[in-house]
């Protein structure tokens, strides 16, 4: 009997392929410089590097908590709470250490592990009783929000710590006046997040099956991967990235305010598909998401130095970005499918 | 019982138990409407119903929406978009007193934000993009363009304007607001019930390939019920402003999307589309509105608004899971499984053969 | 080939809420073995499979893997014990490459990251294994779905499987595809491993199976060994004898014989690529046309052209003379051409909606949502049809879910019935209901064709289709091969002479 060997080329065909799938990130990395080349033509000092360094000061905790959002959209679902889960774990960092005289190390590691047990259950929730992530996330949204206003209804303050002097501990890059830089060691913890999360995402078992997972949640199930483990992984890292999102905060303001935060989720969303994420899950890239806040950030930038605009332009042009971004994913998906049937 | 009223039930059981731990906290005024001075019914239940209109013409909007499978999360971004029209131009106009000026910046919020909620809707049906992230993007952006119409500032109606009157005035002793909820809540069941819309958007949203192959137009049917909500989440941003005065493009109507379909949900209509309840979203309205005062009436912080709300979200959520009521009643099967179980008839096929 | 049974499985019983869908069944899968499963629709052969790789738990009855009691709780747990099972549908993920999803859960590692370099040869060594040559580095939806198919089955063979079940694997391939997959089949055999193969094409299961398992209606009809049962007598068993109980309803077609009628429907080289062949196919006014052949043959999609629930990508659609255009369900209802889909749940009735709902929603739909239908009125029709088809429990209030098959397949029929249409596709109109409610939609459509409305009958019952239709249009391997016309040709035997015939001319 001979064997007979078949081969086919594979056809570029849809959102996930070669070039195509690089389309929605080329995209945004082309609007940023647009926009940052935008800014240098039109204000004086908008070359400093200090104005892209102070992007990510200013967004590091919305880049920790869109890196979580990155995973759980990745596998297919949606996180609203994080908005509150932050507000309340910087609450809490106030709480245990000016209230409860707890030492500020002990206090960041509960905070931490408080937020990753809350992803724990709320992913459990959602995988075993089978609740729609949008409402289960949602409990979330409401419970911390008002836990949080139950702490204080007014800003803490943290100023008193010496721990939290920590973070806005800086590091020089070159002289400010000769074009340097400096950044501060929040902003280095935010780096490593995103590090560690494109490792995890594209070289670790875990990483990959939450792609399996948003890519076909019945298919991974069929293959035999863990996807109880990869579903509600995701809701707890989530969880801790909002926790650890709410810490960065309280070492860049030193005060805990009850109402910080409404509505990041929305902006870490919107900044995780303007990043090139599929919002049905299976397709993206971390590092698409280091671009999308940096497209927010920017927008903000541009906004401050026009100095007469108000900050929710940037808001707007967020909208109509995920417009065209969603309206972009949508066409590339259609023409994929029709053209492999 | 008929299947309607048993719906129903449980909600009626849940608000009932509200209103009586409010009873026992504050006494029977509570309940019973005393009209004030001016001629106008009052009474803490009759506030509660008046501050609950707006909820409850975005939650009749969006249980209609969610009967057809999907969702509208822009309705708050609505709200303050139809409001920041009305107060703008009304502030722009030279005379903020005339009945003119009042009718025309009704007239203009309505017809944008119905232009809104027919774009949501064509997003879905058209475009084909899901509910929850084509609605996103005016949930993200509304408010922004809420601030532009209103220029950052927070637009003030003067006190003398006839606009007030939509939220704060009052018909036969009855408070506006609350006939205009009324009348929605007629109109919309006429509109649904009367005519055959309510079948076939429950038929849509119940089996969507089935109607198709029935012959429903369904995407017709599904951009009309995103410009209902639309519009639904425009009056109630013109009812709330009017009350206030003031149009506020970054907290008027915040978070009113998730009250609203926290509502829907109580109110018996399943998330997953399918029969829908007017009624039931109504009492699920009021509920949650009688949950704000209930804890402040049993002395608890106005704080632990947002805890009580999250606790009836979680435990709505469970109920309606499948999973989750299997697991609960797992230690009980033999009996109640025997009840739910398909109907006898098939058995009785099946041992025809 | 030993006689240890690798797999046994004795007496299982399988109840879904109120239907059983295996009742006593007995299967032996010996090792190095390839076995086939065969049945029509409803006959039991997917839950036996499911009941086998742990997707559902059975109700009685045991299975032995090598002589030890098992029972699986999940698929990954039937994996782990060396049972693996290829789906119909591809169940990969399409946006992993292809070597991910061959490896996905076992990829080589480098402490606790996955080693790619390594993943990428093991991939191409496992592709070259089964004969099949790709770029593994490239998402497997830049790939045909016949070659993603193989890949799934790559995988499959990898999970060191004592037992591989091949569900329906060939459907999307084509032949030299199939040749790829036979090849690795013998193979695995040769090694020792046990198939259970499960396909509509007779062609393939003659070629590749040692024995045979039959099944109908969730019973075991028996097993034979493949040079042992010819192919007449196989679809003999699959397709069963009707019970006598079943009241006989005389051919009522000769009765009004119709060729000198004008068509009221001609298609003319209508298709769809990948479902079925471009066929010719004329129904004449007050006609009954039966559609025969077996699952998989292209009888539900030869149906859903001319109804217009799927888009023909070929060919052309007359309806009375005049050539259709933009054909979709709803202007097919508005010209007269009515449909009742083969699966009632899904894709024909809204189970939260009531009967009298459910009933009025197609004319409803002609007629918009802007002009309901007065009360008084759907009150009436609604109540003559429940009279007139023996609708029980006869309450129009009641939601349709709860209604039995039987009654469930006459409200769907009277939705059509309503809208008055020119011509009723009934696509398996009887399949999983009681004996009776079959004989009063038998009844049914020989009254409807007598009245003088034409009628496009599906089924996988030879003697249903036979009774019924005036022409019958066999079909096999989505082509349609023959129109039977004579009298003397509407007989089960002659469909079955067809079928086999129709396999050995290609």
């Amino acid at each position: 009997m001979t064997v007979q060997t078949l081969t086919e080329r594979p056809s570029r065909s849809t959102l996930f392929d070669g070039l195509t799938r690089y389309i929605p990130i080329g995209a945004t990395v082309a609007l940023l410089a647009a926009l940052y080349l935008g800014g240098v033509a039109n204000y004086p000092n908008f070359d400093n590097p200090q104005v892209v360094a102070k992007l990510f000061i200013d967004n590091a905790p919305l880049l920790v908590i869109a890196v979580g959002m990155t995973f759980v959209i990745l596998s297919g679902g949606i996180d609203l709470s994080v908005g509150s889960v932050m507000a309340f774990s910087t609450m809490a960092c106030a709480w245990l250490t000016v209230e409860a005289g707890i030492g500020a190390p002990l206090a960041l590691v509960l905070v931490l592990a408080f937020g990753t047990a809350w992803g724990l259950l709320i992913g459990a929730v959602i995988h075993y009783f089978d609740v729609q992530p949008f409402i289960a996330t949602l409990v979330g949204l409401f419970l911390f929000r008002g836990l949080t206003l139950q702490i204080s209804d007014t800003d803490v303050s943290m100023r008193e710590v010496e721990f939290f002097q920590w973070g806005m501990t800086h590091v020089d890059f070159g002289e400010i006046r000769d074009g340097g830089f400096w950044l501060p060691y929040l902003s280095f913890v935010a780096f490593a997040v995103v590090v560690i999360a494109f490792v995890v995402l594209h070289y670790t078992r875990f990483g990959r099956g939450v792609y399996a997972v948003g890519g076909s949640e019945s298919s991974a199930l069929l293959m035999g991967l863990p996807v109880a483990r990869t579903k509600i992984g995701v809701y707890a890292v989530s969880g801790f990235c909002a926790a650890l999102a709410g810490v960065l905060a309280a070492f860049a303001t030193k005060s805990a305010n009850p109402l910080a935060n409404v509505g990041a989720e929305l902006d870490a969303i919107a900044a995780v598909v303007i990043g090139g994420t599929l919002l049905t899950g299976g397709a993206g890239f971390v590092l698409g998401t280091v671009a999308g806040v940096m497209v927010w950030g920017m927008l903000n930038t541009l906004i401050a130095f026009q100095g007469n605009l108000s900050s929710w332009w940037a808001r707007i042009v967020m909208g109509v970005l995920l417009l065209a971004f969603i309206l972009l994913q949508r066409v590339l998906a259609r023409s994929g499918e029709k053209r492999r049937t | 019982m008929s299947p309607y009223a048993k719906r129903l039930m449980w909600p009626v059981v849940i608000l009932l138990a509200l209103v009586a731990v409010n009873i026992a906290a504050t006494g029977v005024d509570f309940i019973v409407p005393s009209v004030n001075d001016d001629g106008r019914l009052g009474g803490a239940f009759v506030n509660i119903l008046r501050r609950s209109v707006p909820l409850l013409l975005i939650a009749l909007g969006m249980t209609l929406v969610i009967a057809t499978k999907g969702i509208d999360l822009s309705v708050g971004a609505v709200y303050a978009i139809g409001a920041a029209i009305a107060c703008q131009t009304i502030m722009d106009s030279s005379d903020q007193g005339a009945a003119g000026t009042v009718l025309t910046a009704i007239a203009l919020a309505l017809v944008v934000t119905a232009v809104i909620g027919a774009w949501n809707g064509v997003m879905v049906a058209a475009f084909g993009i899901q509910p929850i992230v084509a609605t996103l993007i005016l949930m993200i952006a509304g408010r922004g363009i809420a601030q532009l119409i209103t220029g950052g500032q927070i637009p003030k109606v003067e006190d003398t304007s006839p606009f007030t009157e939509l939220g704060r005035g009052a018909f036969l002793t009855i408070p506006i607001p609350i006939w205009i909820a009324a009348l929605a809540l007629t109109a919309l069941a006429l509109l649904t019930r009367r005519t055959a819309l309510g079948m076939l958007l429950e038929s849509v949203g119940g089996n969507p390939e089935a109607s198709r192959l029935a012959g429903i137009r369904s995407k017709g049917i599904t951009v009309l019920v995103y410009l209902v909500c639309g519009l639904c989440a425009g009056l109630a941003g013109l009812i709330g402003a009017s009350n206030l005065g003031s149009a506020d493009a970054n907290n008027g109507g915040l978070w009113i999307e998730l009250d609203a379909i926290l509502a829907v949900v109580i109110g018996g209509t399943a998330l997953l589309g399918g029969r829908f309840f007017l009624l039931g979203t109504t009492i699920g309205v009021v509920i949650i509105g009688t949950l704000e005062d209930t804890i402040i009436n049993v002395g608890l912080s106005s704080q632990w608004q947002f805890t009580a709300k999250a606790i009836v979200v979680f435990v709505v959520a469970l109920l309606q899971s499948p999973g989750f009521r299997a697991w609960i009643l797992k230690p009980f099967k033999r009996t109640p499984q025997a009840r739910v179980e398909a109907p006898a008839p098939a058995k009785a096929e099946e041992a025809a053969k | 080939m030993s006689d240890a049974a690798l797999v046994r499985m004795t007496g299982i019983v399988k109840d879904f809420t109120g239907v059983r869908a295996l009742d006593g069944v007995d299967f032996t899968l010996r090792p190095g073995e390839i076995h086939a499963v065969m049945g029509e629709n409803g006959a039991g052969k997917s839950t036996l499979i499911k009941v086998l790789t742990g997707v559902h738990g059975h109700d009685a009855g045991e299975i032995l893997l090598d002589g030890e009691p098992v029972r699986f709780s999940s698929p990954k747990a039937a994996q782990a014990a060396g049972i693996s099972t290829v789906y119909q549908e591809v169940n990969l993920t399409d946006n992993l490459s292809v070597a991910e999803n061959l490896l996905a859960g076992r990829e080589p590692r480098l402490g606790p990251f996955i080693n790619f370099r390594a993943m990428r040869r093991r991939a191409k060594e496992l592709l070259d294994d089964i004969g099949i040559d790709l770029n593994v580095a490239a998402p497997l939806s830049s790939y045909s779905i016949a070659m993603q198919q193989l890949v799934a089955i790559a995988r499959a063979v990898d999970i060191e499987a004592k037992v591989l079940i091949l569900d329906e694997p060939t459907s999307s391939l084509d032949r030299d595809e199939v040749e790829v997959l036979l090849g690795v089949m013998r193979r695995l055999a040769a090694k020792g491993t046990a198939m259970v193969f499960i396909s509509h094409f007779l062609d393939q299961v003659y070629e590749i199976s040692d024995r045979m398992t039959v099944l109908r209606n969730g019973r075991l009809v028996g097993e034979w060994a493949t040079a042992d049962l010819g192919q007449n007598e196989l679809i003999g068993h699959m397709l069963g004898r009707e019970a006598a109980a079943l009241e006989q309803i005389e051919r009522a077609a000769s009765a009004h014989r119709v060729e000198d009628e004008e068509p009221l429907l001609q298609a003319e080289g209508l298709g769809r690529k990948g479902s079925i062949a471009p066929y010719d196919l004329t129904i004449r006014r007050g006609e009954v046309v039966g559609l025969a052949g077996l699952l998989g043959s292209g009888r539900t999609e030869t149906a859903r052209l001319i109804a217009g629930a799927d888009r023909a990508d070929s060919g052309t659609l007359r309806f009375e003379g005049r050539k259709v255009g933009g054909h979709n369900p709803r202007t097919a209802a508005a010209r007269g051409i009515a449909f009742c889909p083969e699966n009632r749940k899904t894709e024909g009735l809204v189970g939260d909606l009531t009967v009298a709902e459910n009933m009025i929603l197609a004319m409803q739909a002609s007629r918009g949502w802007a002009r309901s239908i007065p009360v008084a009125r759907r009150d009436k029709l609604v109540a003559s049809f429940i009279e007139k088809l023996g609708i029980r429990p006869a309450d129009p209030d009641m939601p349709v879910k709860n209604l039995s098959g039987g009654n469930q397949q006459k409200v769907l029929l009277a939705r059509w019935m309503l809208i008055e249409p020119k011509l009723l596709i009934l696509d398996e109109p009887t399949r999983g209901i009681d004996v009776g409610a079959k004989a009063d939609i038998q009844r049914l459509v020989a009254e409807l064709s007598a009245d003088g409305m034409s009628v496009l009958f599906v089924s996988a019952e030879l003697d249903e289709v036979t009774r019924l239709s005036d022409r019958i249009a066999v079909l096999r391997d989505r082509e349609l091969i023959s129109v039977l016309q004579d009298e003397a040709d509407m007989t089960s035997e002659r469909i079955v002479d067809t079928i086999v015939a129709g396999g050995r001319e290609s």
